[in-house]
This record gives structure tokens, C-alpha cells and sequence, in this order.
């Protein structure tokens, strides 16, 4: 039966018929009750990665692809240490140096990949939406996992962010969250405003100047701060953004040094927050550029758990879409 | 006599006729009625008769895009979409900057015997926005206008030359509005679904503030300028104050920019990756009223056959354009049927009116006229799929659906080019 323009809203890609995920490629889109399930599954597995023998076998004889065609040491070896703890096997690929040099295709790559018998599929692209057109193109059984999509999603971050929050805080629907820095690049950013709105935060806010903020951006669900410091105020949970280095000195901020002064972190501009409030940071940190030294390695600083959640949170992901049909 | 076409819902945009009635075809022209029998006889008696249409831009992708499409497969697709007369962009490989290269394309059009060819020829040389070409000698070879085609010229004084060059020898100039700089980035309508999506936004305000400047230049140099796909609601109204300002402008639309909005990108659908981009549904409103008021003249096909690896890309990397030369009738009889008009006004939009702008006898029915006619069945559904279109590029957003309007025969001076 042809469909009838106008051009209906298309199926969620990442959930199968059942509405059971079957890639994560976003958290926009999700409901409510997989992200809880995530979340669960994640603190379940928190006390794995604890005990002496850190494995589970429930990836036992699966193969998980580390397809990064951006380069990544950090994520990626959370990625490896997740899946190695469910006993899959893990196959890492550094694709930014190997075959997208020799003008392969990004579908190429992938259907190469699959014919090697691909369980799951981790991917990080510089492009935005590059894992959808995988997602698209992969064999029924095999699963995508977004490990971060130019400046669209990164929702294993995202959820690693929300499992922190909810570790700390408990309950979402009191909370005020701040997100501070470059919204416009950042996939973090967007991961977890999605994911904060889904699970019933009252309050989000964005903190930038024009310049580091998408058009339209209150449409996500913020509100909108350029004063750092009344955008603190009474705020639960700091999130800083990490500011790239070609982004310091141009046509969006003057220099480092003055991003620092505006938007920086500091024990100072902290206070004006709650004073229980969490600050936390997807990492790289530039120290004294977003956030000074102090903060970063003070009391309020959640920034060392949350990598060390990142595993069990990346290893509750892979178990439930490996886990889906 | 040569041809008669018989018993057809006979329309003639340009004088308005509707009737079911005849139409006499001789020596390649239309006819007056003659009691002569005619050789042949199309019975077109539940059908429209009504003039080919014209599209003002149209990619054959060749010279030196033969693996995207070639003039073979486009003039198939063009007749086969009702369509009897094409002006081509300049943006080949190379682009159609000097004479050689239009005088190839215009003998291998006309050996292959189906549409009308019209080459734009470039205004400046390689599209570079550096230097003029020699328009008259590109004129001589037969271009109908100078045009930069999707390349915006970045230099202000340079484009004002351009349009004093033109306008001394009254060359029209087809100029799409787009400031380079606010545009080099971007992929996608800088709005909300940009912002979901990730994608680097091309601001609504890069096509007013070259529009802005063209107009001045427009007022300062007295060029014809025709101005190609607008794409935001605003450009619209600037257009509508310079027309009745009396400017010598004209401008059209892509057909799929009155259908679809940023909306259709849904999850990174590259078929909907548009040059410009596909902009909100305020914008995609005011153009197909703008389309309907007149304030846009005409509505084009901006056919643009893309194959299938330079669309299974990511979003950004893909390549922009949609093939649209069998997709114009049936959406452009879509957007009329929307807005309630009389199938006259609908057709004349891609007929008598870009006639005009491109200057050409054509689009209209009356004895003495061209007889390049189509005919078809504006209800016939018609299933967008793959195998169904002729052009070599099978990338539109539409596929997969259903449209009404099939195309029965096509006309180019008088001979048939395409029965189905």
C-alpha cells in the first residue's frame, strides 16, 4: 500500500516492533520506562564491577565492534572495559586511520564488518546521524550503539549523566540543572537535555552566550541563562561542557581567558548554587578554561564517578539491545 | 495537416481557455481547424491537452557528470514528465562557461530529439565569482541567460559588474539569493530540527541579506534579474514590494519547497537534503501562496539526479539536490489542487509563465504557436518508485508515493516524443 503524502512522521528507528530498543542511537524518543530500565539494569550491575572476578556471561560468544571514525581514548575503552565485563569478545577499530583514508564508504565499511558475524556495533562519527544510516543498513540481529554523532547524540553519556544525578540526588522531579558552555557543538548537551525532560526534571537551564547556543534552543526545553551567575542560582546539579580548542579564539569567543572570566567555574560562582549541588563534567576537562582546578577536584566534583558509572551503564545498554530481537 | 489531437479537455494558460475541443497540428506548429485529414490522430477524450511544460532548471549532468545522469536518460525523463522545454544551470563539469561546451550540449540535445534545450551560461568564468565570461559569445552559441547557478558570488562589487556587464546588452541574469559566508557551513534550515538533529544550520537571513543587495543592484544597474528558488517567507514579501516597486525582476520556486518543510528531514533523510534547504512550515506556506498570488512566477523542478552512493551518507556529506523533471506535473498539479485552483492557473506556472521569463514562444496554445503539448490524466494515480522514473537519478523525497497526474503523449514541435 503506497503511502499518502503528506510525508507521514517516520517510525522510531531505534526500537523494533515490540517497542523494545534495538539500537540506541538517541535518548530523544525514548520512552520514560526504557530509560528507567537502563538506569536499573546499570545499578544492578554496579556491584559487578566491584567484586574480585568483574565478569557476567551474558555476552558470552557475542562480538562487539568498536567502530570509531573519530578518534577517542576515553570513551571507547569504557566501551571495551563494559563489554569485556559481559565476556564479549571485542573488536576495536580505529576506522579515522584506516579504511576512510582509502575512500572506502561508511557502508561499505559496516557491510565488511558484518560479514565478519557483528553482534553489536559501537559507533562514534564526526558526522551527525551517521549511526542512523548504519542502523539502517545493518542485518536484523545486529544492534548500533551511538557512541557519539557530530554535535547530535551521545546517549550513553547522556544516561551515564542521568544514572550520576539520580545516585546523588534520588529525585528527579525536584531538581534544577544547570548545563554551562558550548551547547552548540556539544552531544552531551543534547543527550542530556532530552533525558532530563523525559524523566520529569522541572527545570533545565543552558548557560552560553548567543554564540555557543542552536537556534531555537529553548525548543528543546531550557531556559536560556547569559549571566553565569544568575544562572546558577539554587541550581542542584552544574553540568560543564568541554570548550574545544579551535573554538577559543575566533568568530564565536574572543579567547580563553575570557570565556573563563564569563562562563568558567569557579568556587566562587559555585556558591551561588545549592549548596549540596553536584558539578559534574563529560570529560576532557580543560582546567581553567570551563572550570578551575579547584572546583574540578573539590568536594562538589562528581566528575571520577561518573566515568566509573559510564561502565556500568555502557555494560546495561549492550546487555539489553543484545538481549532484543 | 499533420496531427490532430481530438476530443480533449483542451487548456490554454495563457488566454485561459478550458474546453473540451480539438487541437490541429501542422509543420510543426498549432494549427487553425482545417477540414484536411489529418496522418495521424490522438484520441484524448477524458485527457487534458494542454502546452509542455517548461522548466527553468534542469540538470542533464552532462559534460562531466555522466555517472549521475546523461542528456540521454534527462531528455527521456523530461519528455516522459510532460516536460518540452529545459533550461539547463551552468554547473557542469566543467561549467558551461565557454562557448564549446554549449554548442556540444545544445547539437547533442537536438541529435537526441526530445525536449527543447535552453543552456543558462555561466557569469563568471568557472563560477569562480572572479571574472566575467564573454557573454556575448556565449549568447551567440545560445544562452538564454547568465546565471551562477548554486554558486553564490561573494565579492559585492564584483556581482555589481556582472549586472552592469549584462545590463548594457540586456542579458538577463539568473541569480539564486545566498550570502556565501552565512551559508558555507550549513546543511540544514537553521531552526528547531537543525538543533535536534545536530546539523549545521544555514540561517533564513542568508537569503534576504543577498536578496537585499541584489535588489539594490537590480535598482542601480537596471539588470533583468530573475531570481531562482526562493526559500523563505520573507524573500517572498521582498519580492512582492520590488514587484510592485516595478523592478525588472522574476523569481520561481523549487516544486518540492511548497510541499515539504525542515519537518520531512525526520531522521536524517537525506532525500530531503536541499539546496537551499527545506526551511519551516511558515516558509513552505508563503511560497505556495506566493506561488498562487503571482508574486512567484513560476515553479521549476530544480532537477538534480543524484546517485544512490552520494545520498547513503550522513546528512551533512550528502550530496543536496532531488531529480524532479516526471516529478513536476504531478506535484505541481498537487500544489493547485491544495490551494482550490482552476486547473488553468495551476498549469500556467509551469508553462505559459516561465515561457515568459525565458522568452520563448512556446507554453501556449493558439494557432502559430510551437505545438510542443502534453497530454495526461490529471487523476491518474501515479506510484513514485525507482523503476517508474526514467531519469537516472532515483533520489526524490516523494518516493514511495502516490501522486495524481500520468502524462499519455508528449509533443515537441509536433511530433510525438513520448507515448505511453
Amino acid at each position: 500500500m503506497p503511502r499518502s503524502s503528506p510525508r507521514g512522521a517516520p517510525c522510531n528507528p531505534q526500537l523494533n516492533a515490540k517497542g523494545e530498543l534495538q539500537h540506541l542511537l538517541s535518548i530523544e524518543g525514548l520512552p520514560r520506562e526504557i530509560l528507567v530500565q537502563i538506569l536499573d539494569t546499570a545499578e544492578s550491575f554496579a556491584g559487578v564491577t566491584e567484586r574480585e572476578v568483574k565478569k557476567v556471561p551474558l555476552l558470552r560468544g557475542k562480538s562487539v565492534f568498536n567502530l570509531f571514525f573519530e578518534p577517542s581514548t576515553r570513551t571507547r575503552t569504557t566501551f571495551e572495559i563494559a563489554a569485556k565485563r559481559l565476556s564479549a569478545d571485542v573488536i576495536n577499530l580505529n576506522i579515522a586511520v584506516s579504511s576512510q583514508t582509502k575512500g572506502e564508504s561508511l557502508l561499505d565499511t559496516v557491510a565488511n564488518l558484518s560479514a565478519m558475524q557483528a553482534d553489536v556495533f559501537v559507533v562514534r562519527h564526526s558526522s551527525s546521524g551517521a549511526p542512523y544510516l548504519i542502523a539502517r543498513n545493518v542485518k536484523p540481529h545486529e544492534h548500533v550503539i551511538n557512541a557519539g554523532d557530530g554535535r547530535h547524540a551521545h546517549p550513553t553519556q547522556g544516561l551515564l549523566d542521568l544514572y550520576t544525578i539520580r545516585y546523588y540526588k534520588k529525585d528527579f522531579s525536584k531538581l534544577r540543572v544547570a548545563i554551562v558552555g558550548d551547547v552548540l557543538h556539544s552531544r552531551v548537551a543534547r543527550s542530556l537535555v532530552h533525558g532530563l525532560t523525559t524523566l520529569g526534571v522541572p527545570e533545565v537551564r543552558a548557560i552560553a552566550p548567543q554564540t555557543l547556543l542552536p537556534a531555537g534552543v529553548q525548543a528543546l526545553g531550557v531556559h536560556v541563562f547569559h549571566d553565569m551567575r544568575e544562572g546558577l542560582k539554587d541550581c542542584d546539579v552544574v553540568v560543564m561542557l568541554r570548550l574545544q580548542n579551535e573554538r577559543m579564539n575566533g568568530a564565536l569567543l574572543p579567547s580563553a581567558q575570557e570565556f573563563f572570566k564569563n562562563y568558567g567555574l569557579t568556587a566562587d560562582k559555585l556558591a551561588l548554587a545549592k549548596k549540596d549541588a553536584i558539578v559534574m563534567h563529560p570529560g576532557p576537562m580543560n582546567r581553567g578554561v570551563e572550570i578551575d582546578s579547584a572546583v574540578a577536584d573539590g568536594a562538589h566534583s562528581v566528575i571520577l564517578p561518573q566515568v566509573t558509572f559510564g561502565i556500568a551503564v555502557r555494560m546495561a545498554v549492550m546487555s539489553i539491545v543484545a538481549g532484543n530481537r | 495537416m499533420s496531427l490532430l489531437i481530438k476530443g480533449g479537455r483542451v487548456i490554454d494558460p495563457a488566454s485561459g481557455r478550458d474546453a473540451v475541443g480539438d487541437v490541429f497540428i501542422s509543420e510543426g506548429f498549432i494549427a487553425n481547424p482545417t477540414k484536411e485529414r489529418p496522418k495521424k490522430t490522438i484520441d484524448a477524450r477524458g485527457l487534458v491537452v494542454a502546452p509542455g511544460l517548461i522548466d527553468l532548471a534542469a540538470r542533464l549532468r552532462e559534460p562531466g557528470e555522466e555517472y549521475k545522469a546523461t542528456l540521454a536518460s534527462e531528455m527521456d525523463a523530461a519528455v516522459a514528465g510532460g516536460v518540452t522545454s529545459l533550461a539547463c544551470p551552468p554547473d557542469t563539469h566543467p561549467p558551461l562557461d565557454e562557448p564549446g561546451l554549449v554548442d556540444m550540449l545544445r547539437r547533442r540535445a537536438k541529435a537526441r530529439g526530445r525536449a527543447r534545450v535552453y543552456p543558462v551560461g555561466a557569469l563568471t568564468v568557472k563560477l569562480a565569482g572572479e571574472r566575467l565570461t564573454e557573454m556575448a559569445v556565449l549568447a551567440e552559441a545560445g544562452c538564454v541567460a547568465f546565471s551562477q547557478a548554486n554558486q553564490p558570488i561573494a565579492d559585492t562589487r564584483m556581482l555589481w559588474r556582472a549586472l552592469q556587464y549584462a545590463a548594457t546588452f540586456g542579458y538577463p541574469v539568473w541569480l539564486r539569493a545566498e550570502d556565501k559566508w552565512l551559508s558555507q557551513e550549513g546543511c540544514a534550515h537553521d531552526g528547531d530540527m537543525a538543533t535536534r538533529l545536530g546539523l549545521a544550520g544555514v540561517p533564513p537571513f542568508t537569503e534576504t541579506i543577498a536578496l537585499g543587495t541584489m535588489l539594490q543592484l537590480v535598482r542601480a544597474t537596471g539588470a533583468r534579474v530573475h531570481f531562482c528558488r526562493l526559500s523563505t517567507a520573507a524573500a517572498v514579501e521582498m519580492v512582492r514590494a520590488s514587484k510592485k516597486e516595478k523592478l525588472p525582476v522574476t523569481c520561481d520556486v523549487g516544486i518540492y519547497y511548497v510541499h515539504l518543510s525542515e519537518m520531512d528531514l525526520g531522521y536524517y533523510d537525506t532525500q530531503c537534503r536541499l539546496d537551499p534547504p527545506l526551511r519551516s512550515q511558515r516558509d513552505r506556506d508563503a511560497l505556495a501562496a506566493g506561488l498562487a498570488d503571482g508574486t512567484i512566477d513560476c515553479a521549476v523542478s530544480d532537477h538534480a539526479p543524484v546517485d544512490k552512493d552520494r545520498k547513503q551518507m550522513p546528512f551533512a556529506e550528502a550530496e543536496s539536490g532531488a531529480t524532479g523533471l516526471e516529478l513536476l506535473l504531478p506535484l505541481a498539479l498537487k500544489w493547485g489542487e491544495a490551494r482550490g485552483l482552476p486547473l488553468a492557473k495551476t498549469l500556467a506556472r509551469v508553462t505559459s509563465e516561465p515561457a515568459r521569463v525565458l522568452g520563448v514562444p512556446a507554453g501556449r496554445l493558439e494557432p502559430g504557436a510551437p505545438a510542443d503539448l502534453v497530454v495526461f490524466d490529471p487523476k491518474a494515480p501515479f506510484l513514485v518508485t525507482a523503476a517508474a522514473l526514467k531519469s537516472q537519478g532515483k533520489n526524490s523525497p516523494f518516493l514511495g508515493y502516490e501522486l495524481a497526474g500520468r502524462v499519455h503523449a508528449t509533443l515537441v514541435a509536433g511530433r510525438v516524443v513520448h507515448e505511453q
